[in-house]
């Protein structure tokens, strides 16, 4: 188990969503990304407001991914075992919470478009 | 907004320190796996390996990429592959019986032979292997990898067709028999009663199996909310329940929680399938048990060419009958050009798949040394992973060599002896990427 190379860890997560699940996630993670990047190109500022609300998703985001973590491995929080489980908990919330802020903020921002503020 | 562009930042660094790191450990792995990589040696030799299992098959992989002209040929009679990690978890009902079935050719390189035939005999004198269609392989060097036997007719009133009824399970035999255990196991789960978790006395593969077999139907039974309905027994011949000391106490700790029954010191001879009465030998002669589930593990012994050919020990583990091997080098030490690698080699310790993966590269190392005339430095110490799965969501990353020192891949990290939630993701989700990285020489 010492291989943590970037090919092995590719083939981990493959594994354990199925290609098509973890491939679809990565190309849908990446036009957020993009998306995210374009609007705030296009719009030269970052908008407080939708940001503020971006923020009330996150949340949601945290708990959305870690659920979504449980399901595919057969687990539940009551295994959380030790600090490293917790770690490893925090990581995959903090990832989900991101990713949903970037989401809602893109779609806030993408229909904002005509009357930018902030 | 600062906040914001700084948290992307970090998230960034991260990252990027991630992939840093990752190469680095990818380098760090190159270094450690073997030689330097460098040019194929040119031979002609005919190079002969027994069985496409885990350890052929890598084997194949890498050899290949080392030697430029070599004639390789794997003979193997089963077109199937078995991922053999994934058989607990198939009779558990956490995975369906196909997960761990593929096609051995998938995995083998283009410019090797597979003869899909059993070997009938091999001559370590003349230096030939005859197949049971008739085919006699010379060879230059040969890799003993057929895995090994198991004698279910050593246990008495029991055949592999009685799996997955009135009570009986036997997970080792295939991924067919481990999904008919989990029909017996649940209804055991359901009705509750008497369970009894066997091992046989002779060294077997994956001495964690089963243990994790019994913890896993104990949770089942909890989370069936029916634990109260059943008494779990494990029986086994050994005085300990694992053969490194401080994870035999950890498992008695944990058995200790459970509430899970040992009986030390009694061997399973025979079963009556239908009065449910399982018979042991102790020190004190044949004792009869009552039982509603049995897990019967039967004895484990190399294939009986191998122990023809005389190659086995011949005082050790006689009733065995295990390759007489270097325990570091994996050389026969009476014949040079032959290495045993796998469940069949007569090491301390080492049946499981990441003890092939540590074993293979050092046969590798050990073989195209000997083609290319230089000393191999390759020494393989007994290395052996067992996630022991504790219950569904927890298991414990217990790694250890022929010393019994505990060897953890990420000290100070995961902790070898906490049932940790990571552990378990690295049984159910990572070991298969990893054992397939392997199996094409990649890992």
């Amino acid at each position: 188990m010492k291989d943590l190379t970037f090919g092995t860890m590719i083939a981990v997560f493959e594994e354990m969503f199925a290609p098509w699940l973890f491939w679809g996630m990565v190309v849908l993670a990446l036009l957020i990304t993009v998306a995210w990047l374009y609007v705030l190109v296009r719009d030269r500022a970052f908008g407080m407001r939708q940001f503020l609300i971006a923020q009330l998703f996150m949340p949601i985001g945290a708990i959305a991914a870690v659920w979504f973590v449980m399901v595919m491995t057969d687990s539940r929080l009551a295994d959380i075992g030790g600090p490293v489980d917790v770690i490893v908990l925090l990581a995959i919330a903090a990832l989900g919470a991101v990713g949903m802020g970037m989401l809602v903020y893109v779609i806030e921002r993408l229909g904002f478009r005509g009357h930018q503020s902030s | 907004m600062m906040g914001h562009w700084m948290m992307a930042s970090r998230f960034e660094t991260t990252r990027r320190a991630f992939l840093a790191r990752a190469a680095a450990g990818s380098l760090a792995v190159a270094l450690h796996t073997g030689p330097v990589r460098a040019q194929p040696v040119q031979t002609s030799a005919r190079i002969v390996i027994i069985g496409a299992g885990a350890a052929g098959t890598a084997l194949a992989n890498r050899l290949v990429r080392r030697l430029d002209g070599a004639q390789i040929t794997l003979i193997d009679p089963r077109g199937q592959h078995l991922y053999q990690p994934g058989l607990t978890l198939v009779a558990a009902g956490l995975r369906p019986a196909d997960y761990v079935v593929s096609q051995t050719s998938d995995w083998l390189p283009d410019g090797v032979t597979l003869i899909p035939q059993a070997v009938a005999g091999l001559d370590p004198e003349t230096r030939v292997v005859e197949t049971e269609d008739g085919q006699s392989l010379p060879y230059d060097y040969l890799v003993l990898a057929p895995g090994l036997v198991l004698d279910h007719d050593a246990i008495d009133g029991f055949s592999l067709d009685m799996v997955g009824q009135n009570g009986i399970g036997a997970l080792y035999a295939g991924p067919d028999h481990a999904a008919r255990t989990w029909t017996a196991a649940s209804q055991f789960i359901e009705e509750g009663g008497r369970g009894l978790f066997t091992r046989p006395a002779t060294e077997i593969k994956c001495a964690g199996a089963p243990l994790k077999h019994t913890f896993l139907i104990e949770d089942r039974l909890q989370r069936a909310g029916n634990r109260a309905a059943a008494e779990i027994v494990y029986a086994a011949p050994q005085a300990s329940l694992f053969g490194v000391p401080i994870v035999a106490e950890r498992v008695r700790m944990l058995f200790g929680d459970r509430g899970i029954g040992t009986q030390m010191g009694r061997t399973l001879t025979a079963i009556d399938a239908s009065a449910k009465i399982a018979t042991f030998e102790t020190d004190d002669g044949p004792e009869d048990e009552q039982y509603d589930y049995i897990h019967i593990i039967p004895p484990q012994r190399a294939p009986e060419f191998i122990r023809q050919s005389g190659l086995s020990w011949e005082d050790r583990w006689t009733d065995q009958g295990w390759v007489d091997v270097d325990q570091y080098t994996l050389r026969h030490n009476r014949y040079d050009e032959i290495w045993a690698v796998g469940d069949v080699a007569g090491v301390p310790k080492g049946k499981t798949a990441a003890s092939v993966k540590w074993q293979v590269p050092v046969v590798e190392d050990q073989m195209v040394s000997a083609i290319g005339g230089r000393e191999a430095t390759e020494r393989y110490n007994g290395y052996t992973s067992c996630p022991l799965i504790t219950r569904i969501g927890r298991a414990m990353l217990i790694e250890f060599d022929y010393d019994n020192n505990l060897t953890p891949s990420f000290p100070g990290l995961i902790a070898p002896l906490e049932e940790l939630w990571i552990s378990w993701l690295m049984k159910e989700v990572a070991l298969k990427a990893t054992y397939n990285a392997m199996l094409r020489g990649r890992a």
